[in-house]
């Protein structure tokens, strides 16, 4: 596409193209599966909307080329990178006017104050930034707060050009001067002084719109600090240093807190597809549905008499699931994120039994029914469920041995049994004999494995030897394999 | 695509606004996208919790803009005989019927009947040919797609890429005019790639304070300011809790109108605890939101 290309948006430049396709370019390195319809979708859409409506830009190209929520923030960071600069050059979007006005308004705040003309927001000490910064969020002035963000980066990020750091270092490094903390709470006091005969509910529900006015200005100083990488750096290289995986390519095993947090959001909807395709009641043998076209048209060589037009579906049998996981140390976080799928497809599914073993095995489908709070729930779990036999280091072998004693009767043709865990099994005997009686009664057996496929039989691991008895075992490390096991359920 | 047609917007702000006059509350992402599809003739697919206006929304745009509404609501086993079309099947029964007792008295013969079955007062009209065939602006509904199969899902794409439906016995019908569409999603099952790239997506998530607050004003009248305040406060502290299912919009407004009738003013923590069950749907959501408030109630900071 070149500059001359009748089909270019309204009003925009080869340089404004030259951005969207670096955009792009970024999005598909981020993970987000760009088709080239939808790259050529954008562009279109870009001729019909105002360039300088920064937000319609901005959702246009989300709409366009952003088909999942789960990528959303993702694409803010990437559309952040690219465009934000670009925003103000093109004096884009009523934002950047109100921030001209902001500055005007602290030049004559400082200035009225001062008694001098020539005051300017970088001149301001730390004391008065701090107590302009105390009113713009009581007042809830955003411009206000937009320009101050601003001027806090500038004293204290201590942002040299070229420099080798990363923008987490000068964010810290600003938010420790402004100590976000005890702002809260001297806005609290102020509240409180304000309005004495405050009931507990108002003052808590001030309290959170505070936090959401204060969270709203980290976002801008790191908004801010960002704008300036780019404009140091270019967006490619601010682009890629501030790359962070899509929540479905999160490892389990390697999450951090924050990307447990994402992954926990993002799991309650696949887990409400896991249910649904498990509840799914297999429709084998089931007739197409009746062709009445076709029906009547052979009534007319019989002078009318119609075939007979009912239709039954074969009444379908209820499946049930049992979870067997394994909780020990070398899958601990995986298996607090199991635990948080079986308790998430048991509030879902009735008919679910779980067990969680490390070289013994007991049965918690009740302290998933017991309570509704899953944090609850795993904590008993981690106490009193009666996991140990020797000395609480992985035994499958013992624990399925365990298990089939106990509960192997319960296993029918409509029994689907997940089995969770690495299979690192300390070289103990790995009596997968049980496993095979299992696949005999069972409907589907399946494994699933934190572990990377080509560490699989590797040491201690022994999951081939269970596998073999199993429909099928699958790699499970992120968000983006289980849901290709779910989705291959059917 | 079909730039001939006169748009019916000049502006995603004109879009806000025009939403506002029928007291529907969107923000700039909803009105950019609605902006868009009508330039670009685009089906919309609109996913978000439940209770978040995703129906709601089209409903707005057909009244904004005068079209007529078609609705196709999803269900599981929603086939083709009843999205599409099909053959009045007992109706034709009946005048083969009534043919043959003709020709038992020596009327006409079997020659036209094919035909004559095969025609326009025998065929059931379902939504999506319904909007097809229309000649005025239509806005369609394809609501709650998630629940359809993936043999209909393809039927449903099928149609939305060339706005036309081919009939055997009548021949192929073409849209004089591309329909707004609105999919709607849930979001219980991962709709396909090929539906998703067809369509511009816009997922509806429980909207930011002030618009809540702009929501209830519109939506019950007689509120007052500070109430309404109060209730879309209380509505977001809750939804920051863990929950099996976070109150909706539609919960909101309901909660708010159940306060104005009980004559409250202003909102403390024992009326809120003792109507939560308006809000929140589980037993176990309205315990843990009870505790909550009443740990605000003691808890003096
Ligand atoms: N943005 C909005 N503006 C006005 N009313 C809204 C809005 N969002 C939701 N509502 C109200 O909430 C109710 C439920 O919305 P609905 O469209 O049925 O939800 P969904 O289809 O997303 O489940 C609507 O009837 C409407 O009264
Ligand atoms: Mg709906």
């Amino acid at each position: 596409m070149t500059a001359t290309d009748p089909h270019l948006p309204r009003g925009s430049s080869a340089g404004l193209l030259e951005s969207l396709s670096g955009f792009v370019k970024e999005l598909r390195n981020a993970g987000i599966p760009v088709s080239l319809t939808e790259n050529l979708d954008a562009v279109e859409a870009l001729r019909h909307i105002p360039l300088e409506d920064r937000d319609a830009f901005k959702y246009s190209l989300a709409a366009t080329m952003v088909k999942n929520n789960a990528h959303w923030k993702t694409f803010e960071t990437v559309f952040e990178v690219y465009f934000s600069l670009r925003g103000r050059e093109y004096r884009l979007g009523g934002e950047g006017e109100g921030d001209f006005d902001a500055e005007d308004m602290i030049n004559t705040l400082i200035g009225a104050r001062e008694g001098e003309g020539q005051g300017s927001a970088e001149g301001m000490t730390p004391e008065q930034l701090a107590e302009m910064l105390f009113r713009a969020l009581m007042d809830g002035n955003d411009a206000m707060m937009r320009a101050l963000a601003r001027a806090a980066v500038t004293r204290y990020a201590g942002m040299e050009p070229g420099r080798p750091v990363g923008g987490t270092y000068y964010l810290y490094r600003t938010l420790r001067n402004l100590d976000l903390d005890s702002m809260l709470e001297r806005m609290m006091q102020q509240e409180r002084r304000r309005n004495e005969d405050e009931t507990d509910l108002e003052e808590r529900l001030v309290r959170e719109e505070y936090e959401a006015r204060l969270d709203a200005l980290r976002r801008e100083i790191e908004a801010e600090i960002r704008r300036r990488l780019v404009a140091d750096r270019g967006a490619e290289a601010v682009a890629k240093s501030v790359r962070k995986p899509l929540p479905e390519d999160i490892d389990f095993m390697h999450a951090s807190r924050e990307e447990l947090v994402a992954l926990r959001r993002a799991i309650a909807p696949l887990t409400r597809k896991l249910a649904v395709r498990l509840a799914r009641k297999r429709r084998h043998g089931r007739k197409g549905p009746l062709d009445f076209r076709n029906t009547v048209r052979h009534s007319l060589s019989y002078g009318g008499v119609p075939a007979d037009p009912k239709f039954r579906y074969p009444r379908p049998s209820k499946p049930e699931i049992m979870v067997i996981a394994d909780i020990s140390g070398s899958v601990a976080a995986f298996a607090r994120f199991t635990l948080q799928m079986v308790y998430a497809i048991s509030s879902q599914f009735s008919r679910v039994r779980s067990f969680v073993f490390i070289d013994g095995i007991d049965e918690v489908t009740d302290y998933f029914k017991a309570t509704e709070d899953i944090s609850e729930a795993i904590h008993r779990i981690n106490t009193e469920a009666d996991v140990i036999w020797v000395d609480g280091h992985s035994d499958y072998g013992h624990a399925f041995e365990a298990f089939w004693d106990r509960w192997g009767r319960d296993v029918n043709t409509k029994t689907t049994v997940l089995l969770l865990g690495d299979a690192r099994n300390n070289y103990h005997a790995a009596q997968a004999w049980v496993l095979g009686e299992m696949a005999k009664k069972a409907r589907h057996v399946y494994w699933l494995n934190p572990e990377p496929r080509s560490y699989w039989d590797t040491g201690d691991s022994i999951v081939g030897q269970y596998a073999t008895h199993c429909d099928g075992a699958y790699e499970c490390r992120n968000l983006k394999q289980l849901e290709r096991f779910v989705e291959q359920l059917g | 695509m079909t730039d001939a047609a006169p748009s019916r917007f000049e502006s995603p702000a004109s879009v806000r606004e025009g939403l506002r006059s029928v007291a529907y509350l969107a923000d700039e992402g909803i009105a950019g996208v609605v902006f868009l599809a009508e330039r670009l003739g685009k089906p919309i697919l609109v996913e978000g919790p439940a209770g978040t206006g995703k129906t709601q929304l089209a409903k707005s745009v057909a009244e904004l803009t005068g079209a007529r509404l078609i609705r196709l609501q999803c269900y599981e086993g929603l086939d083709e005989s009843k999205a599409l079309y099909e053959w009045n099947y007992k109706k034709q029964l009946l005048r083969i019927q009534a043919q043959r007792i003709a020709e038992s008295e020596g009327g006409e013969g079997w020659d036209d009947i094919e035909e004559d079955i095969f025609s326009e007062p025998f065929l059931l009209t379902r939504p999506l040919l319904e909007a097809i065939r229309a000649d005025e602006p239509v806005v369609l509904l394809i609501d709650e797609v998630d629940r359809v199969e993936v043999e209909t899902e393809a039927l449903l794409l099928e149609i939305l890429s060339d706005y036309q439906v081919s009939i055997p016995e009548l021949g192929t019908v073409s849209a004089t005019q591309i329909p707004l569409v609105f999919l709607t999603s849930n979001n219980t099952r991962e709709l396909s790639e090929a539906l998703k790239r067809r369509c511009l997506f816009l997922h509806i998530d429980y909207p930011d304070i002030d618009r809540e607050k702009e929501i209830v004003l519109t939506r019950v009248p007689g509120i007052s300011e500070s109430l309404a305040d109060q209730v879309v406060r209380i509505v977001r502290s809750i939804r920051s809790l863990e929950l099996k299912k976070a109150p909706s919009v539609s919960e909101t407004l309901d909660w708010a109108r159940t306060l104005l009738l009980l004559g409250i003013e202003s909102v403390d923590a024992e009326t809120a605890t003792e109507t939560l069950h308006i809000l929140l749907k589980y037993q176990s959501d309205i315990e843990k939101a009870a505790k909550d408030l009443s740990a605000t109630t003691a808890g003096s900071r």
